[in-house]
């Protein structure tokens, strides 16, 4: 990807360039070419109907390759491709904690293999602060009270840097950490040594240990919408909105319940505000999104009936 | 009625009517009030000049070794907030263009003298309120008040210096009223729209957007105020609000406030071109359509500023193409003034030397912000030294130039001297180098990744080298922007007397003596000539003063 | 555009004491006044904007507690409030109409019951918001509650950061709104302190006519409002 920033960035700087200096070049040669000297004077000349609309149209098609060229790479980086390994990442003053789904935890430093998609998913626990990684050329602000999303593919070994890029108070420029790539057998290597439980795991035992499976059961008898294959489906809702149940469909889920009712379920939710950190909210999020990645057989109440989805 | 002349025997002008402090606090004269501002503005420049160079002293080395963390950040936002604010947005409408619009039209004051001075009077009460939050602590929330961060986190002075910015606004407001009603209704008979100086119209353009946009930027920065006084939700997400929408609402002015900044500044340029390539501006109605459109479509592209901040991929296609739309005027007055000075009778006086380095700098500042516009580019270069490069390029590197141009061009007719042609050179030359010193190598530190407005760059020292260079070219712009004060001081007591019209250029200003008397003209003009009629009158310009 | 030399100027400029020394006839005075106060009132619409714009984004996503947080408005109050303002609207424009026929003691009558009608919309906008703080609806406060539930949903029960966005705003508007009556009624105490003096005259009403836009402008503002705040998602 980085590849590609630069190739538009270069066509972007060459063409700048001709233009800049086709311009100063007019500039100093009509300054030399016409200063005043004796016998000759000024020329009046209104303008040209042909050389406006020329020199609107030739520019102004030009800035549309700009625009299609860069829009199709906002297109890429925005959209993490499926499978992306993610990691989860919650941003606070003025440090970075990183969470992998195997269960490393990590600050300020993000270890990460060569050659696989990496999607980000990050929220913050206090003000906006900013994802940049200026090697792999992207950069996210990662926003309080939900979640945001950046992905990268590193394609060379190497550590890189990490800095916070929006101004978020007194050690913004503290907030910097690095990225280490590395080789698959040296990042299976260093993911061994640890023990850690992995994320959906930790979720999991949330799931449990906070109720939420009294509810939200595996057959039609809970209370709760069923769980199992709901990440990134359709849902119906009471109020007749269809929407995504994405990462900040599952989290507002739990921290506002309300604010979404599924279709033939009671709104009797509690909310988890103020009850749960951010880092145990990705944990429940990482495990709801593990359920049943098969379709779900049970017709479930309120989920979309497009259940015959591929 | 004839030109009066005073017990002394001298002639009567704006300057020398009256004497004494209250005639000069309670003055409606446009010119006296123009000159008002001048002082206010010339005084906020230096400080936020001031605070400029402690900042780039600070970047000299990579470890946070000249002030705080918390300095540093308060360092930045006072000089955004008083460079933007109390300098850019007042100095050529208030100055340049209370002075010359009612007699480049014809017209004997503004349409609402008192307004005037009122508006000169909430500059000031803002400009008062913004001095206290500096003297008491400072304020560190960066000039665009993020949510929660200003709301919720920081402990300075963020309610003042809120107050100090919405005051201001209505100053601008004021003006842009006082412009519009001005430039509709007083133009003296002969004076059509076809035939105003595009000086004239750009104050039209620019106060079409003080008047649209400030109250939007008053009323995002007021709720600001109020949710830090009151613990409000409105834009703090765990309360329910949304930090996006204080977002929108702050850069749904802030851009077109740019346009506030650079459009009386190409106004100025193309009276500077005219003048010193003694011909007519090549494409009126294109010019003057230019200006119009870029005010326009410039109220439709405000979150190009918010392109990674988690707006939905649709909306940031729909700006990024509408940004691409506004860059296309801005390219048609750069190709005009061109050609302009094509086939033309050029000299070189210090005006003309800050426009050629207007038109160079502004289009390399202009074509920058193609980059930015281009949503895959921006991505990676937002929120580094390359914006930074970028918006300094169009505001110091075009806007100050121009501004700087234009007191030149026009201080013989304010102040009834000429300032020394030599210093004037000098100046103009020291402020092009030192400002493409300062500000060329932050486009290649953003591009490294050299994030904005970090105190501390000690993780990567490999930044250092850049850093050092631009600060070298700050201390030489500022060596630049020192002479001018001095001089144009000094040219008050001994420079030499001006004429009329020292530059044998076009427009009614320069058909009335230097300085002007009080109510402008004798007998109220009858316009019957074209703008910029260079054809007409005296050939060239006349020989070094 | 109309060409008038300087030697007309000075002659109307004897005749009348109300024309200001850089307009050269009083036509272009009285156009100027007018296009400057439409262009003032454009720049509130601005103002104003700014807080419809943030109204409609939280109205859309929170719509069931706006409801709820709209219903406890008191409907009386404010209808009577719509009323009275709709009312010192129309004394406005019977003072602008005495001027221009030349009534001069009505000019102030009318202006005095403006005025009046105006420092009753505040008096009611004061009570109200006094119960709002007995009920502890006002936003920001350690005591905020609203109780009852979404509309038609007995069983959610509205949602307290929600509600509190709503009064916020509801509180933000009618404080400007009431900051905008405000001046206007000391605006009008001017004019009718002036009237009284016999400046206006069917020549000259300008102020009037300029004073009379912008409260007609405020009662506007009000009519939106009103709908927006107090009518959401009532049934009867």
């Amino acid at each position: 990807m980085a590849n590609n920033v630069d190739a538009l960035y270069i066509f972007l700087l060459v063409v700048s360039a001709l233009m800049s200096l086709a311009i100063f070049t007019m500039v100093v040669f009509f300054a030399v070419r016409y200063r005043k000297q004796a016998g000759r004077s000024a020329e009046q000349i209104d303008g040209s109907h042909a050389l406006e609309i020329t020199w609107s149209v030739i520019p102004f098609c030009v800035f549309m390759v700009f625009f299609g060229w860069g829009a199709a790479l906002y297109f890429k980086e925005r959209k993490p491709p499926e499978n992306s390994a993610e990691v989860y990442t919650v941003a606070k003053q003025w440090m970075w904690k990183f969470e992998h789904m195997e269960g490393q935890r990590e600050i300020n430093e993000l270890h990460v293999p060569v050659g696989r998609d990496v999607k980000m998913i990050m929220t913050s626990q206090d003000v906006i602060h900013s994802f940049f990684v200026p090697a792999f050329r992207i950069k996210q602000d990662v926003l309080p009270g939900r979640y945001t999303v950046a992905w990268f593919h590193a394609t060379k070994p190497g550590t890189y840097h990490l800095f916070c890029a929006e101004y978020c108070g007194t050690l913004h420029s503290g907030m910097v950490g690095s990225v280490v790539v590395m080789e698959p057998k040296d990042y299976q290597a260093w993911l061994g040594g640890g023990g850690n439980q992995p994320l959906a795991v930790t979720g999991q035992r949330l799931f449990s240990e906070l109720g939420c499976v009294t509810c939200h059961r595996s057959d039609t008898q809970g209370r709760g919408p069923n769980l199992a294959g709901l990440f990134s489906k359709p849902v119906l809702l009471e109020d007749g909105r269809t929407v995504a149940a994405d990462e900040n469909y599952l989290r507002e889920s739990i921290l506002t319940p309300a604010a979404k009712i599924v279709s033939g379920f009671k709104p009797i939710m509690p909310t988890f505000q103020g009850q749960i950190s951010d880092e145990q909210l990705n944990a429940l999020v990482a495990y709801v999104k593990s359920l049943g990645q098969q379709s779900d057989a049970t017709g479930g109440r309120g989920i979309a009936a497009a259940t015959s989805q591929p | 009625m004839a030109t009066a002349v005073l017990e002394t025997g001298e002639r009567e002008t704006y300057l020398n009517k009256e004497y004494g402090i209250k005639s000069w606090l309670l003055t409606v004269d446009h010119k006296r009030i123009a000159l008002l501002y001048l002082m206010g503005i010339t005084f906020f420049f230096f400080i936020g000049g001031f605070f400029a160079l402690l900042i780039r002293l600070e970047l000299l080395t990579p470890a946070g070794d000249l002030v705080q963390a918390d300095t540093y950040n308060k360092l930045f936002t006072m000089h955004g907030q008083v460079m933007i604010f109390f300098f850019l947005i007042p100095a050529v409408p208030a100055v340049l263009g209370n002075f010359l619009i009612p007699i480049m039209i014809g017209a004997k004051d503004l349409a609402f003298p008192r307004i005037n001075l009122l508006s000169w009077y909430i500059y000031i009460i803002g400009g008062m309120l913004m001095l206290y939050t500096i003297l008491n602590g400072g304020v560190d929330t960066g000039w665009t008040f993020y949510v929660p961060l200003s709301t919720e986190f920081l402990k300075t002075q963020v309610v003042t210096a809120a107050l100090a910015v919405f005051i201001s606004g209505f100053s601008s407001i004021l003006t842009g009223l006082n412009f519009i009603v001005t430039i509709h209704r007083m133009r003296a008979p002969g004076m059509t729209w076809n035939r105003l100086p595009l000086f004239v119209w750009a104050h039209y353009a620019t106060s079409i957007i003080q008047v649209l946009g400030t109250p939007v930027v008053a009323i995002a920065i007021a709720l600001v105020a109020l949710e830090r006084v009151f613990h409000l939700g409105i834009f703090n997400p765990s309360l329910g609000g949304d930090p996006l929408l204080f977002q929108h609402l702050f850069w749904f002015y802030s851009h077109p406030a740019v346009y506030i900044m650079i459009l009386p500044g190409m106004g100025i340029i193309s009276e500077i071109v005219c003048c010193f390539s003694r011909k007519r501006i090549f494409g009126y109605k294109a010019m003057a359509l230019a200006l119009v459109g870029i005010a326009v479509v410039g109220f439709l592209v405000w979150a190009h500023h918010m392109f990674v901040a988690g707006i939905s991929l649709y909306a940031a296609l729909i700006f990024s193409i509408l940004s691409y739309f506004v860059a296309v005027p801005s390219a048609i007055k750069v190709f005009n003034w061109t050609s302009t000075m094509y086939k033309g009778s050029i000299t070189y006086q210090t005006p003309m030397l800050y426009a050629f380095g207007f038109i160079g700098l502004f289009t390399m500042g202009g074509l920058t912000g193609l980059f930015l516009a281009a949503l895959g580019v921006d991505v990676h270069v937002t929120d580094t030294y390359f914006v930074v490069a970028h918006f300094h390029y169009i505001m110091v590197g075009g806007m100050v130039m121009a501004y700087l141009g234009g007191m030149h061009f026009w201080w013989p007719k304010i102040s009834g001297r000429m300032y020394p042609e030599g210093w004037g050179r000098l100046a103009a030359l020291l402020v092009f180098a030192g400002f493409n010193l300062t500000f060329f190598p932050q486009f290649i530190l953003g591009y490294l990744g050299m994030p904005r407005r970090y105190w501390d760059y000690s993780h990567s020292p490999e930044f250092q080298i850049l850093n050092v260079l631009s600060t070298a070219g700050a201390t030489i712009l500022a060596v630049g922007y020192l002479l001018p004060m001095v001089y144009f001081l000094w040219s008050m007591r001994y420079g030499k007397p001006a004429p009329d019209n020292p530059w044998n250029a076009a427009g009614l200003e320069w058909t009335i003596p230097s300085p002007p008397s009080t109510f402008n003209f004798d007998e109220q003009p009858v316009v019957t000539w074209e703008a910029y009629n260079y054809d007409e009158i005296e050939k060239e310009v006349p020989v070094a003063q | 555009m109309h060409n008038s030399p300087i030697a007309t100027a000075n002659h109307e400029a004897h005749e009348n004491p109300a024309l200001l020394h850089h307009f050269a006839t009083e036509e272009q005075q009285k156009n100027a006044a007018s296009l400057g106060m439409w262009i003032f009132l454009v720049t509130e619409i601005m103002f104003f904007g700014g807080m419809f714009c943030a109204y409609l984004v939280y109205r859309y996503w929170y719509f069931g507690d706006f409801g709820t947080a709209s219903s406890s408005l008191d409907l009386t109050l404010g209808t009577v409030n719509t009323v009275v303002l709709i009312c010192s609207s129309l004394t406005v424009a019977m003072a602008v109409r005495c001027a221009q026929v030349g009534k001069q003691k009505a000019i102030v009558v009318y202006l005095l019951l403006t005025i009046v009608l105006g420092l009753a919309f505040l008096g009611i906008k004061a009570i109200e918001y006094k119960q709002k703080f007995d009920e502890n609806h006002v936003p920001g406060l350690a005591g905020f509650h609203l109780e009852g539930h979404i509309p038609r949903h007995p069983d959610i029960p509205v949602n307290q950061q929600h509600a509190q966005i709503y009064f916020s705003l509801y509180f933000a508007m009618t404080g400007m709104h009431a900051l905008h009556m405000i001046i206007g009624v000391g605006l009008f105490t001017y004019l009718a302190y002036k009237a009284s003096k016999g400046v206006y005259r069917p020549g000259y009403y300008t102020p009037l006519e300029n004073g009379g836009l912008y409260w007609h402008f405020v009662d506007i503002v009000w009519i939106y409002l009103f709908p927006l705040l107090y009518l959401i998602d009532r049934h009867p």
